[in-house]
């Protein structure tokens, strides 16, 4: 009976209200919902993260107006196409900015198609302020943020001697950080020499050495060297630097050349080209000039460098200290560069040994490599004494193995680079010598806004460096008897004129002086242009002190070009940049002309 | 004729069928037919109203995907599995990131192990619901479908307010789940579930304790139990045979070793057991869902840390996870070579034994009136069977 008289128990809900009347016009969806996507167009740099790991091919990084591309931003910027989205989120999830997200908004109606494929962010929607929607949760993201931790000598140890301070990822701490690259490509752009860097970190993960090899050597000869000093602007365009730390991509080019045998390097790089008759001289065995020699050589043309001092290598030997670049190192980049038959004349300087006027004679080109090795002075009363350094003598000094009397107490002045490199380098000599560090660095910049990279100064102070900074100098203390005893500065004080610009001030009431059995401008380097000859500089044309050169590299006689620092600068990666396309540019012009226009003797 | 053919012709009991003789007719049932649960169709030979032969034929719901699987990156597989079975798509979630986990040898923090087996519970009761209202409607009682799918809404509401969708959740990234639940979930479940509870006391009066119900079902569609091996049949269809089936127990996984539940078996092993056994199986998962939400863990983690998954390897190896959804024994085997793509992916739904080979066998000499029900009761979901 129950069963019979049962079912009529559904009939209790004749007068209720259907249940089913959600108005799905009127219905908010839940905070967490995963609606129209929003983008916060300012913080997105266009790294296309999001485009490589949609698996419908819904996103499209497109060009859209005011975003012009820039170091660490492709200017592109995610057009979703929502006729393929499965609002899966995985795009806000690997966001490397974490400028995508999602509203919550799922109602929308149009009849055009075409409109749901927009930008968002940019295409102005009605849920662009919407609180909610998805995003990710607290500790949850998709790309891995710290930086494999490199291991280094302590500060104690490694300011008792020149030893190399960084010991280089092995094969498992490479492939770890290797594994968090998201191969967005902002790096090659922003590398002078763009340089394959998602590539040759995807040989690292590979474990395949010589694929690496193969893709460095494709835009920098000078591996060994860029990956110890290079100032790697590549991680500061990385696209994990926004919510982590940056891929060490210095250390993993590093990592690549410590782990082929230079053997191995010199099969990689192969024969060069066969010979062309052609014949080159470089002037100067730096970066520039010998990444010019390289292309020039392996392209089958005769390359002779003309190097003064007794080792080739440039500012990379005489300047860079051995702790960061080790001697063999740069040596192995140029046993690289030298297999391919490049001739190296060492301790012969053009002016002195060997005239201008020969190698034009000799050559179809001239290529002027000379950097910067002339240091400047501020000329402040008392700079003439013979205690008071330049920065690039000291160092080429210690390059040179030249000994000199260690000061007890020295002041660097300056804030580069270069202040620390011979800061450094002193405070090594004074351990081994006095057995304690006393070397004050004075910069007329604030804490914070100092020109050297951020790791120098840090680990200049660990190993005892003082850094005096907003400190302008004024003159050297000189005693009676002609001793240097100290340096003189006052501070400065950031204002702003009258115009609105901003400018500084001395404070002459904040005066210290700084002791100093020696004193260091590392205040700026000029180009020792002398070699030149009296005719050739008047014939030259010049941008005040510099040479005036094309785009390419080449001076106002077609016959003689200009690289690397003493017309570009700053340092070795832009020196490869510079080697290359002036290189380039020889190779365009010699094939725009046959070999008996272009070289005097040839033409007899 | 092939030759093989001729072998299950000779062994078949049955006479021959000669569809010259007049006195046989052919329909098709499906692919459209509010009767079929799904895109597929049954080729039937009828002899007045009796069946005598049904025939299954799939392929109208083919989308590929174990072949799209391999064609995409491992994380990039992870949006597509759910669309694999839409009614219940957790299991291929789970089943998928599992299997990951174990070939990568990633471990899963404790809090997204209870916050999957949530999941999976919750899924489940929607998947009952609507087979409930999928049975009962079968016999033209729709009421009870449209008291399951509102009740369904509610629990859909929760999914949404957890995981972001209603639908494909996409919440199950292999290395643990996405999110925390949000604040409040636990007050709005358990109101859910008490509706749920309300629904299905009535679900019980209407549909259980009805005569009509009672006499089109009891009786109709036994599975004799020494079938249920060589067939390959899990879930509630073995479960009301009597065999207390259920990968929760036997293989156990996630949190389930920490939770009290008994698997709910039947008898009759007809289409009312197999409803009965799936009815009680829903208020055992609704007991199981006040067992989560009153144990799991409400902080830590619930990521564990991934390698770079744009670039994801996972070394060479094999493996198969499987999970008892609402239907039986889920499963992915997963085959890796190294590489940075699955080289293959192998879904195993239950309903491709049950709706195949199981409903051809069970046909013969129904009623044609009850093979619509005898398929809902069989509880199969095309999309599983076809990938």
């Amino acid at each position: 009976m129950r069963d019979v008289l049962s079912p009529f128990l559904a009939w209790k809900n004749l007068f209720r209200e259907p249940v089913s009347i959600a108005d799905p016009l009127n219905r908010e969806a839940a905070p967490r919902y995963r609606g129209f996507h929003k983008n916060d167009v300012s913080k997105c740099i266009g790294c296309g993260t999001c485009e490589t790991i949609c698996q419908n091919g819904a996103i499209d990084m497109v060009p859209v107006a005011g975003f012009e591309p820039k170091d660490g931003d492709s200017g592109l910027r995610p057009r979703i196409d929502y006729g393929r989205c499965c609002w899966c989120a995985l795009c806000v999830d690997v966001c490397t900015t974490g400028s995508l997200t999602m509203s919550n908004a799922y109602k929308w109606i149009d009849a055009d198609p075409d409109a749901f494929r927009f930008v968002p962010g940019v295409d102005a929607k009605s849920w662009d302020e919407a609180e909610d929607g998805y995003r990710r949760a607290d500790g949850h993201h998709l790309t891995i943020r710290e930086r494999v931790p490199m291991q280094e000598l302590a500060p104690e140890v490694r300011v008792g001697g020149f030893d190399e301070i960084v010991a280089g990822y092995d094969v498992a701490l490479a492939k770890l950080e290797a594994d968090r690259c998201v191969s967005c490509g902002l790096c090659i752009a922003a590398c002078p020499t763009h340089m394959s860097i998602p590539q040759y970190i995807e040989a690292v993960r590979d474990g395949d050495y010589r694929r690496g090899v193969r893709l460095l050597y494709e835009t920098n000869p000078f591996s060994n060297t860029c990956g110890r000093v290079c100032t790697h602007v590549c991680e500061t365009a990385c696209a994990l630097r926004n919510e982590g730390d940056p891929i060490a991509i210095r250390w993993l080019k590093r990592h690549i050349m410590d782990q082929v045998s230079q053997d191995e390097v010199r099969e990689i790089i192969g024969a060069p080209a066969p010979a062309t008759g052609r014949k080159i001289a470089i002037v100067g065995a730096g970066p520039a000039g010998l990444t010019a020699a390289f292309d020039l050589a392996k392209a089958g043309h005769a390359v002779t460098v003309f190097e003064a001092a007794e080792k080739p290598g440039g500012m990379l030997r005489y300047g860079i200290p051995e702790y960061r670049l080790p001697y063999d190192m740069l040596d192995r980049d140029i046993d690289a560069i030298t297999s391919l038959g490049v001739e190296i004349r060492s301790d012969c300087r053009v002016g002195r040994d060997v005239a201008m006027a020969e190698l034009h004679e000799g050559h179809d080109a001239v290529v002027l490599a000379i950097g910067l090795h002339v240091g400047r002075s501020l000329r402040m009363p008392g700079s003439e004494h013979p205690q008071v350094r330049k920065a690039v003598d000291l160092l080429r000094s210690i390059g040179e193995g030249m000994s000199f009397d260690v000061p007890r107490t020295a002041v660097v002045i300056g804030g580069g680079n270069v202040a620390m490199d011979i800061a450094r380098s002193l405070a090594r000599l004074q351990k081994l010598t006095h057995g304690e560090v006393k070397v004050t660095v004075t910069t007329r910049k604030e804490p914070g806004h100092i020109v050297a990279d951020p790791e120098e100064v840090r680990e200049c102070g660990e190993e005892g460096v003082v850094i005096a900074y907003a400190r302008g100098p004024q003159r050297l203390v000189i005693e009676e008897d002609g001793r240097l005893t100290g340096l003189l500065t006052w501070r400065i004080v950031p204002k702003i004129d009258d115009k609105g610009r901003s400018a500084t001030i001395c404070d002459e009431g904040d005066a210290v002086v700084h002791p100093a059995d020696m004193v260091v401008e590392a205040t700026g380097q000029a180009a020792d242009v002398g070699l030149l000859g009296e005719a050739l500089t008047e014939e030259l044309a010049w941008n005040r002190d510099r040479l005036a050169v094309d785009a390419d590299g080449r001076t106002s006689l077609p016959w003689l070009w200009a690289v690397g620092d003493c017309i570009n600068g700053p340092d070795v990666v832009h020196a490869v940049a510079d080697g290359h396309r002036t290189a380039a540019a020889i190779e365009r012009a010699f094939a725009e002309t046959s070999i008996e226009r272009t070289r005097p003797d040839a033409r007899r | 004729m092939t030759a093989g053919a001729d072998v299950l012709a000779a062994t078949d009991p049955r006479p021959p069928i000669d569809l010259s003789s007049g006195k046989y007719l052919k329909l098709w049932q499906g692919p459209q037919h509010p009767g079929i649960t799904g895109n597929m169709s049954i080729e039937l030979t009828v002899c007045g109203d009796e069946v005598v032969e049904g025939k299954t034929h799939v392929g109208y719901l083919h989308r590929g995907f174990e072949k799209l699987m391999e064609r995409r990156t491992f994380i990039q597989v992870f949006p597509i599995v759910c669309r694999v079975c839409v009614p219940e798509p957790d299991f291929n979630e789970y089943c998928y990131a599992a299997a990951i986990e174990e070939l990568a040898g990633i471990e899963v923090p404790e809090r997204a192990r209870w916050i999957r087996t949530l999941i999976l519970e919750m899924g489940r009761i929607n998947s009952y619901l609507m087979y409930l209202g999928g049975q009962a409607g079968a016999f033209g009682l729709g009421v009870i479908g449209q008291w399951t799918t509102h009740v369904r809404d509610l629990m859909l509401d929760r999914f949404e307010e957890m995981t972001g969708a209603r639908i494909y959740h996409m919440f199950i990234l292999p290395g643990g789940v996405r999110d925390g639940l949000p604040d409040g979930f636990d007050r709005r479940m358990a109101e859910t579930l008490r509706e749920i509870e309300r629904t299905m006391a009535d679900v019980e009066n209407v549909m259980f304790h009805n005569a009509v119900f009672k006499k089109r079902t009891r009786g109709v569609g036994v599975i004799p139990v020494d079938l249920v091996d060589t067939y390959g049949i899990t879930g509630p269809n073995a479960r009301a045979a009597g065999l207390p089936n259920d990968v929760r127990k036997d293989h156990p996984y996630l949190v389930y070793p920490e939770l009290r539940f008994e698997p709910v078996i039947g008898h009759e092993s007809d289409m009312y057991a197999r409803a009965d056994v799936r009815r009680r199986d829903l208020l055992v998962s609704i007991d199981l869902i006040r067992q989560i939400l009153a144990r799991m863990p409400r902080s830590g983690p619930t990521m564990s840390r991934l390698p770079n998954v744009l670039h994801w390897k996972i070394p060479r190896g094999e493996t198969y996870v499987r999970g008892e959804c609402s239907r039986g024994e889920y499963g992915y085997y997963v085959v890796t070579d190294g590489s940075g793509y699955p080289r293959r992916i192998n879904v195993r739904g239950p309903s491709y034994t049950h709706a195949m080979a199981l409903l051809e066998h069970l046909i013969p000499g129904t009623n044609i009136s009850d093979v619509a029900a005898l398929m809902v009761s069989l509880h199969t979901y095309p999309p599983e069977i076809e990938r």
